[in-house]
């Protein structure tokens, strides 16, 4: 049942009126849609796992004010060119490479044809009430356009923080990225969300990539222990592209990190992978959704979870092959690890297949580290602690490894290095052996 | 390629194939009027001459199914049920207390006879099977009654063991399947006319199969089984259900509800054979199957293996499930679903880990064809204190044709860190290779995608007993017409 109490949430609607047409008609339908449907309860299939309840009681305000965003050690030494959205707004930019242009999202009634001709296209918001409340509130954020036939060698980093300052209580931010990757081009964007304190971070990164284009898109959720993240990526993909999609989520109290991709074109490549780690009292959600529209596409996704102390995992992924995408190639595994009694993974790949010249599988593992693993590290003298630490250091970099750039999986490498130091007894201090 | 042309073509002759068991046996009914209100109930519980306690159970089951809403998550569609447009009791003209098969109406034996399965063969098929033939609602004959008897089995009609065996029903009844569990479980908690009980005592090896054919008749008649199986401590019993029914340009509502108990070292071996009418080439009339099965492993070291092969109905909304309570007890779900022309399945199984060194094994197997949907939809959840528990899934399914579909969608729910899962679902159509390779060797398109599709389904065939394998790859072979050789 739908919770309509809990549009608080909604905290800034800017202009529903008197803006340019397109803006005002986006904005409007999109909040109709959210108060229409209200935040989900947990009978809402999408959300079936995942209690909204600590979110519903909060009763944010309008992110206000910004701060100075310093990089995470892990992304370091990566070199990228770097953009800040400090609590939404767009306060650091470094000088765009050739080929790529950026505008600010904060004034978007002015904003240039491709901009306002893509905005809210890909990202629905009947279906998906947290997208609909960004999309009625968002106060800023960039949108980015890889030109045509560009190859932006240099990774675009981002780094979106939330934080409640000048002692505003418990804020929500609803930052928006839009990246338009035109025929032919190619890009690494990465995302690093990190913050401060209590707050909501929703946030919303919608992708249009053309033909033969290739996007990198890796993303970090470090949110703050007491934060609760809500994302939504998605992505339409036009013939013969590439997408590599990667998401490593550690923090956050309750997360939510939704995939959508639609791949509208034939001979496209999706890769999609990631981890989640959790400790604590976390909840970390994934949903990811592949949309296999056109035939001879092929999608490969692999999603592993470490999860300890009393952490709730949930991955919810589902491939749906229309009548016409014949051909199709889909490859789906989610596997969790649980680390202690306390806990608890909630797992369905789902497929959904209409046409019958396909290649589909999906499998999901659940379970503790294998014995014979442990024995074998133990047999060559390695003290327990720490060969359990090797291994479940081994198995996170299994999806790790699927990031195709090399210094973008350095990071995340070091990322989930720095995660095992601090939550896992006896973890190599380099992320290596 | 011209192969797969053929087999699309042969998946479509199938269509216009007649239902081989389509015809329709006039045998006076007696009826409750339609419709259903208490005093139908009344009607069902004053005919079967019930004791009070179980109207009571009735009533207080129909109360609490008006406040229910019809369940809309599985993927299947049809068209709203009038539950009031319905006979809720029909059955043969009674009915003197039968001694043997020649009392029977020799009209209802023909019937068995056209469906080429009568009692007769049954009979002498082995002295091995006990057929306790259902016939719309009521069991008719019951054989081999005295043989199990000599080793304390009993097995009979529900409402014969309501009267005969009270304090056994009155503590089983309900124990597994709640009467308000679900929207059609409580339906027929409230109307069930008839189904079978079985009784094994402790120790007991079943000498025997006991069996069940379905048959439903009579237009109009919603059926309503109700099934309930006690093993006790150390017993083992093979259980056999296989359902044929005429055609009809109606809808059929079925909903029946199975219950199964296993305590300490007892095994449960259920297996189905479904054929029912699915309606012609658009799915019009139909069986609507909504069937609610369900076993509880209670006792330590006890095994509940449920084993289905499902050709038939219109609509399939069937979820074998095993409650596995019992430390080191285990449970298993053995199924082959074939859906053809507009006919829908969403079945699966659900196992619940809640003891120690649990264990279960999934193998499903759907197959598609025509412009059908075929889902597999299962649930594996493993409580905190199931250390060790142990599941294994397999889903795989096979489309014919592009204008079908399958699906799957497994939940797994872990609370327990020692536990292990794992999952596997793959799609595939019947590749060209092995066709090629099939067909150089001699066969035809025919008789390779029957090879093919019994290679595809083998793992489960081979978990049904002897006595049904027979029919079940017959029933393959009307659904995927010329498949199976």
């Amino acid at each position: 049942m739908a919770d309509k109490a809990t549009l608080p949430l909604l905290t800034a609607v800017p202009k529903t009126e008197g803006g340019s047409p397109w803006l005002t008609k986006l904005r409007r339908t999109a909040v109709e849609n959210a108060e229409r449907t209200g935040l989900p309860g947990v009978r809402t299939e999408a959300w079936k796992f995942t209690n909204l309840n600590a979110l519903k009681a909060l009763e944010p305000v309008a992110a206000t004010g910004t701060a100075e965003i310093a990089r995470l050690p892990a992304f370091a030494d990566l070199q990228a060119v770097e953009l800040h959205l400090s609590n939404g707004t767009l306060t650091h930019a470094d000088a765009m490479p050739e080929g790529v242009d950026l505008v600010g999202l904060a004034e978007p009634d002015d904003a240039p044809d491709w901009v306002s001709e893509t905005l809210g296209t890909v990202a629905e918001t009947a279906p998906h009430p947290f997208t609909a409340i960004n999309t009625g509130a968002f106060t800023g954020g960039i949108a980015l356009r890889i030109r045509k036939g560009a190859a932006v060698e240099t990774p675009i980093l981002l780094l979106v923080d939330t934080r409640s300052l000048e002692g505003a209580g418990t804020v929500a931010a609803h930052p928006r990225i839009l990246v338009v990757v035109e025929d032919g081009a190619m890009a690494d964007l990465v995302e690093v969300h990190t913050g401060g304190g209590a707050y909501v971070n929703n946030a919303v990164t919608e992708l249009v990539i053309g033909k033969d284009a290739r996007l990198g898109h890796y993303k970090l959720q470090a949110e703050s222990g007491e934060a609760f993240h809500i994302a939504m990526t998605a992505a339409r993909c036009a013939a013969n592209s590439t997408y590599d999609n990667f998401a490593l989520s550690t923090g956050a109290t309750l997360s939510r990190n939704e995939i959508r991709a639609t791949l509208a074109g034939r001979h496209i490549e999706y890769r999609i992978n990631g981890g989640y780690l959790a400790c604590g009292d976390q909840h970390m959600d994934t949903a990811t959704f592949i949309d296999h529209a056109e035939p001879d596409c092929a999608s490969h996704e692999l999603y592993k979870g470490v999860l300890a102390d009393r952490a709730h995992g949930v991955f919810q992924g589902k491939i749906l092959v229309r009548p016409d995408a014949q051909k199709t190639d889909g490859y789906q595994m989610n596997r969790a690890l649980l680390l202690s009694r306390e806990a608890e993974i909630n797992s369905k790949p789902e497929l959904e297949i209409y046409a019958d010249d396909v290649k589909c599988s999906h499998g999901a593992t659940v379970g503790e580290l294998e014995d014979d693993q442990l024995f074998y590290l133990m047999a060559r003298g390695i003290p327990e602690e720490r060969a359990r630490a090797i291994l479940v250091s081994a198995y996170v970099d299994e999806a790790v490894d699927h990031i195709q750039r090399e210094p973008i999986r350095d990071a995340f490498r070091a990322a989930a290095a720095e995660w095992m130091q601090k939550n896992i007894a006896g973890a190599p201090a380099e992320g290596g052996l | 390629m011209a192969a797969t042309v053929d087999t699309v073509r042969q998946v479509e002759e199938v269509t216009g194939r007649a239902y081989k068991h389509g015809f329709v046996t006039d045998i006076d009914m007696d009826m409750a009027p339609k419709g259903l209100d208490e005093t139908t109930i009344r009607f069902i519980s004053a005919k079967k001459e019930e004791p009070e306690w179980l109207l009571e159970w009735r009533l207080k089951a129909f109360q609490q199914w008006q406040q229910m809403k019809e369940p809309n998550w599985a993927k299947v569609g049809y068209p709203p049920i009038d539950y009031q447009d319905l006979y809720y009791y029909a059955a043969p003209t009674q009915k003197p207390q039968l001694n043997s098969l020649d009392e029977v109406d020799p009209e209802l034996l023909a019937t068995y006879e056209k469906l080429g399965i009568p009692l007769k063969e049954q009979e002498i098929l082995a002295g091995v099977v006990a057929v306790d033939a259902v016939f719309d609602s009521v069991s008719v004959a019951t054989t081999y009654k005295k043989e199990l008897e000599k080793h304390g089995v009993v097995f009979c009609s529900i409402s014969e063991a309501v009267r005969t065996h009270p304090d056994l029903v009155k503590r089983y009844l309900g124990s597994v399947v709640p009467a308000a569990d679900n929207y059609f479980a409580c339906l027929n908690s409230a109307v069930f006319t008839d189904g079978s009980f079985v009784y094994i005592p402790k120790g007991v090896r079943c000498p025997m199969e006991l069996s069940t054919y379905f048959r439903i008749n009579a237009q109009n008649t919603g059926q309503f089984e109700r099934t309930l199986i006690v093993a006790e401590e150390g017993s083992y019993v093979s259980y056999l259900e296989g359902c044929t029914a005429p055609q009809r340009d109606e809808n059929q509502l079925h909903a029946a509800v199975v219950e199964l108990v296993a305590l300490d070292d007892a095994e449960i071996k259920y297996s189905t054979v479904q054929n029912w009418y699915p309606g012609d080439e658009d799915g019009k009339g139909g069986i609507y199957n909504f069937v609610t099965k369900r076993g509880a492993c209670r006792g330590k070291r006890s095994k509940i293996s449920w084993t289905q092969v499902e050709t038939g109905s219109a609509i399939t909304w069937k979820y074998p499930s095993c409650i596995l309570q019992g430390d080191d007890s285990v449970g298993e779900f053995y199924s082959v679903a074939i859906t053809n022309n507009a006919q829908q399945a969403d079945t699966g199984t659900k196992m619940i880990h809640l003891g120690k060194n649990t264990r279960s094994t999934i193998i499903s197997k759907g197959i598609s064809a025509g412009r059908a949907d075929n889902t597999y939809r299962g649930l594996v959840r493993v409580g905190k204190r199931a250390d060790g528990a142990r599941n294994f899934t397999q889903c795989d399914s096979l489309l014919i044709g592009d204008k079908c579909g399958a699906h799957t969608v497994p939940y797994i729910e872990s609370k327990n860190p020692s536990a292990r899962i794992e999952h596997e679902a793959t799609t595939s159509k019947i590749s060209e290779d092995q066709l090629f390779y099939c067909m150089s060797r001699g066969l035809s398109t025919e008789d390779s995608v029957g090879l093919i599709v019994n290679g595809f389904c083998k793992e489960v065939m081979k978990e049904l007993p002897m006595e049904f394998a027979v029919e079940a790859q017959k029933l393959i072979g009307i659904s995927l017409e010329g498949s199976v050789g």
